[in-house]
């Protein structure tokens, strides 16, 4: 195993590292989701042309499509970083599981708000047990399961791993969740886009999704780098590392 | 990160628990997909595939022109059609903006006589997003082609 990762990954994977790595790359991340957000954004509520069907109704697929992507990509990276967790008690890998559930859970969320808010005009309906929406309402429970079960231990790094059993069991629902509108009869329409092969979107469409697809994605970097920091900070406390830190911030 | 026994023996019962979840879900989704019908299309109500539900949804396409607007109610009577069947609903309510002819609805609702009476109607939607323009132009070129073609077909008739 050791053979195949390259020195510098290895490294990474230790706390004080990390904590310096995810320091410089948080900035950066964080003006590209905003500067991806922001040209999205504009370019889908007011470049965009409005749908012949839907017409300006369907403008709210620029955060719907996107944060449900990064619904299921997070539970992804939680699922793999929980495995690592598990099999190598990896501690970073501990607290980028942990981590992303909390990110993971709002994008969830708001998946499933504005599906509501857009479900009510175009069929009529706010909620409907069809399968898209009951595996995406069981995906955010599944998410806050994760986090229910990560603080339900007294010992973090014990909760840590219970949480990640979970989150491995777990991802079963992810392409449950993609291919339900596939294997089932649904309300919900089927994927628009398509990474291999036509995607049935305008182009002018199409680019503002995509740019909003980047900015979920750059601030799901940001945010995890922030939360990974603070976390690594508590959980290695009484370590010189972070004792250095809080020096260097004591004096002026 | 060398795969010493404990790890080993960790990564085991990892995956193994792992695939075990796997197949026990994904039994229960392949039973429910023989049971979860969301909705029954005219054709399968019409073969008798849905007399054990009493109430149940229906999915298909508005016939074109068969939408009758009550003068003094909310009453509207329409034709769902699927590729083998049809089937009269009557829905009093206020419909979607979406419902319009050769729409794909789905109603839910229960069976009286052969009429279907339902109490919701929602409208889908399918997966293509395009300007007015785009579709304006894709409906004409489409038109002017069947146009062409049956002008070639009439005057291959003609020369015959």
């Amino acid at each position: 195993m050791s053979k195949w990762i390259p020195l510098w990954l290895h490294k990474l994977g230790s706390p004080p590292t990390f904590y310096r790595f995810a320091g410089a790359v948080r900035p950066w991340a964080m003006g590209l989701a905003l500067l991806a957000g922001a040209i999205g954004l504009y370019g889908g509520l007011v470049l965009a042309p409005a749908d012949y069907q839907q017409g300006d109704a369907y403008r709210i697929i620029f955060i719907h499509v996107p944060s449900a992507w990064m619904s299921m990509f997070v539970y992804a990276v939680m699922g793999v970083s929980g495995f690592m967790a598990l099999v190598w008690r990896m501690k970073l890998a501990e607290v980028v599981a942990m981590e992303s559930a909390p990110i993971g859970a709002a994008f969830t969320f708001i998946t499933l708000v504005t599906g509501s808010l857009w479900g009510k005009p175009m069929w009529g309906t706010w909620w409907t047990w069809d399968a898209r929406l009951t595996s995406e309402l069981v995906l955010l429970f599944l998410y806050l399961g994760v986090i229910g079960l990560y603080h339900a231990f007294e010992d973090r790094r014990q909760g840590a791993r219970a949480a990640s059993f979970l989150a491995i069991i777990g991802v079963i629902n992810v392409p449950i969740v993609h291919y339900s509108v596939v294997w089932w009869n649904t309300l919900h329409q089927g994927s628009t886009v398509n990474v291999f092969g036509h995607s049935k979107m305008a182009w002018d469409m199409l680019w503002p999704l995509l740019v909003m697809t980047l900015a979920t994605k750059a601030y799901y970097a940001a945010s995890l780098c922030r939360r990974a920091r603070t976390d690594l900070l508590a959980l290695e406390g009484g370590k010189d590392w972070v004792r250095q830190i809080a020096e260097a911030e004591a004096t002026p | 990160m060398a795969m010493n026994p404990t790890r080993k023996r960790r990564l085991t019962i990892v995956v193994v628990v792992a695939i075990a979840a796997a197949l026990a879900i994904s039994l229960g989704v392949y039973a429910l997909q023989q049971n979860m019908n969301y909705l029954f299309t005219p054709s399968q109500v019409q073969s008798g595939q849905a007399t054990q539900y009493k109430t149940f949804r229906l999915g298909g396409m508005v016939k074109a022109g068969s939408i009758q607007r009550s003068k003094d109610s909310l009453q509207v009577t329409f034709t769902v059609v699927d590729a083998g069947g049809a089937m009269p609903v009557e829905y009093t309510g206020i419909l979607p903006d979406l419902f319009r002819d050769n729409q794909s609805v789905i109603a839910t609702g229960h069976m009286d006589g052969a009429r279907f009476v339902a109490t919701e109607v929602l409208a889908k939607h399918d997966e293509t997003y395009m300007p007015k323009e785009l579709k304006d132009a894709m409906a004409k070129a489409h038109a002017d082609k069947k146009i062409e073609e049956e002008g070639n077909g009439e005057r291959g008739a003609g020369g015959g």
